[in-house]
């Protein structure tokens, strides 16, 4: 993927070799664009996969509203779990339960269990700020740190936790490769975060995660404020790096969900309807709303 | 069509009368930079700068224990008010729903009404009448008072101008409270904050009335921050209301001086911190 990114014609302008590269890897992409094909290996694989995380009995709370209800919901490691369901179903809530950050909002709480490699991150004696670590995430829209440069905002995470860092260029490069960015991107390190287009931005902000070395990556909404040239990046991203990383999407565009995913869980009124894998859920749902739903019968 | 004429009309007429109103309320301001200008030049020289002023008769002489005078007010004040200020205005905006930052925020607006005689007579009574002397101490600590709603309110409102998406990015990262607030919230607030301050130091370095009775005034050089101190303000009245016309010029020099150092130190800051960052 990274020498795809590469233009030797424009070695230090980084917005035109970013969109000539994103145009290519479309096009790459509708060639193998059929999700089923793609997966045919994994299914094998999908049922030997442990369970990364797994919610028991999850609920979520805003004031007195009950946002989420009693969700018992397993996440396969190195595999890509798609959260779908209509808006106001609790999708986000629920991921950001998953590193603990829906208890930032005032008035939010959360209830029940959330294990991380079967250890309860909603124990007393855990420490937030380790989960958050091991949880990364990625946000709907693009959030670079405006006063920092894109190196330093690949380093804000080792910074923000207080982590010296013995070789940050070589931190700085590797991520900014994990996200197809280095390429584009390795002479203007010291330009502003917020001066890249909004595609890039977000893959910056993917980089800014994977530094931290991150055991699961959850990714809120993260294609949609982008343009489908961005998006099919951010998708083929999330494709390589499902090799190494347990990925928890949430996303709106169903075939996004078909495109990039494993698993699939549905959510509507706060509660989890069906989870299966993805082919299963898009093809042979058990449960009629399910099946309602992703055929666009439901009001 | 006429529709369409009349529109242009009250367009063009709204256009103008908005012209108008900015060209009147330029006017005071070019016309009082002006006017010191114009004044105050003249007596404007290097011995103005860097000598003491002259006895009541001998020509010549200057005002620069008043210039020393003021930079070291306007310091002590700011080494009181902008820790201080800066750091409640993060607490204002960080619990802002609490009671307490409720109550905080309401003294703090009635505090910037309060008229800066009665801080002044207020730091007499608590500082000068204890020590029983005028000090420059005296002085900064009243400026310092005056400084500090401002810059604490100033800096409640750019906090919180920082977008709720940056505080989840550091969070998220797993960042803690206190360096999420002081390395994404602060930093990203920090050029608002630094002109907050610096319209805070501009107000207070022309300062008359709290200074009267606690830095007093002193034709000479004052050693230590423990002796009432001349300044750029209170040499300008005590030279303004003379009967002596070499005094009134000097007086107009004065003016021009403190203007000078209140730009000097403003556009210093905006160099310094202003590079360019936005939120």
């Amino acid at each position: 993927m990274s020498s795809r990114g590469s233009n030797p014609a424009h070695p230090s302008s980084g917005a035109l070799p970013a969109s000539r590269s994103e145009r290519e890897s479309t096009k790459g992409r509708t060639l193998h664009a059929d999700p089923n094909a793609a997966r045919v290996g994994d299914e094998a694989g999908a049922s030997e996969s442990h369970a990364k995380m797994r919610t028991h009995a999850l609920s979520a709370y805003f004031g007195a509203a009950q946002v989420l209800r009693s969700i018992d919901l397993s996440i396969a490691e190195k595999r890509v779990t798609a959260v779908i369901g209509p808006s106001g179903c609790g999708k986000s809530t629920f991921i950001r339960c998953l590193n603990r950050m829906h208890e930032v909002g005032p008035g939010a709480r959360a209830q029940g269990h959330v294990l991380l490699d079967e250890q309860d991150i909603y124990h007393a004696s855990v420490d937030v700020v380790r989960v958050r670590r091991r949880v990364g995430m990625v946000f709907q829209k693009p959030n670079p740190f405006p006063t920092m440069s894109i190196r330093d905002n690949v380093l804000a995470g080792l910074k923000l936790n207080g982590l010296r860092v013995a070789d940050p260029s070589s931190v700085v490069e590797q991520a900014l490769r994990q996200v197809a960015l280095w390429d584009e991107l390795k002479d203007v390190l010291s330009r502003q975060g917020t001066s890249l287009s909004g595609g890039q931005q977000q893959r910056l902000c993917i980089a800014r995660c994977l530094a931290l070395e991150p055991e699961v990556l959850l990714m809120d909404e993260p294609c949609s404020s982008l343009d489908p040239i961005a998006t099919a990046r951010v998708e083929e991203l999330m494709h390589a790096l499902r090799k190494n990383y347990t990925i928890v999407i949430v996303t709106h565009n169903m075939q996004q969900a078909a495109r990039v995913a494993d698993f699939t869980a549905f959510f509507y009124m706060g509660q989890l309807v069906e989870h299966d894998r993805t082919d299963v859920i898009f093809t042979r749902p058990k449960e009629r709303r399910t099946e309602d739903y992703i055929t666009g019968r439901f009001g | 069509m006429a529709q369409h004429r009349t529109r242009l009309v009250v367009d063009f007429c709204v256009r103008a009368l908005c012209l108008l109103a900015t060209l009147l309320a330029l006017l005071p301001l070019v016309s009082v930079l002006g006017y010191v200008v114009v004044r105050g030049a003249g007596g404007l020289s290097w011995a103005f700068l860097t000598e003491l002023p002259k006895p009541l008769g001998e020509a010549g002489g200057g005002m620069a224990n008043a210039i020393q005078g003021t930079l070291r007010l306007v310091l002590i004040a700011a080494l009181l008010a902008i820790p201080a200020g800066v750091l409640s205005g993060v607490y204002l905006a960080e619990f802002k729903h609490t009671r307490f930052a409720k109550l905080a925020r309401f003294c703090a607006d009635v505090m910037s009404g309060i008229p800066s005689i009665t801080v002044g007579l207020f730091v007499y009574g608590l500082v000068v009448t204890a020590t029983r002397h005028f000090s420059a101490l005296a002085g900064g600590l009243s400026l310092g008072f005056l400084m500090l709603p401002s810059v604490a309110r100033t800096t409640e409102e750019f906090v919180k101008l920082v977008p709720e998406s940056l505080r989840e990015a550091a969070l998220g990262l797993g960042a803690s409270a206190w360096r999420t607030t002081l390395w994404v919230l602060l930093r990203t607030a920090a050029p608002g904050i630094a002109v907050g301050i610096m319209l805070a130091v501009a107000r207070v370095a022309g300062e008359t009335a709290p200074l009267l009775f606690t830095a007093f005034n002193n034709r000479f050089w004052s050693e230590s921050v423990n002796e009432p101190t001349a300044s750029l303000p209170v040499a300008i009245y005590t030279y303004a209301v003379s009967p002596y016309d070499e005094w009134h010029r000097q007086a107009w020099a004065a003016a021009l001086v403190l203007i000078l150092v209140v730009l000097l130190l403003n556009l210093s800051a905006r160099l310094v911190v202003g590079r360019k960052v936005r939120l």
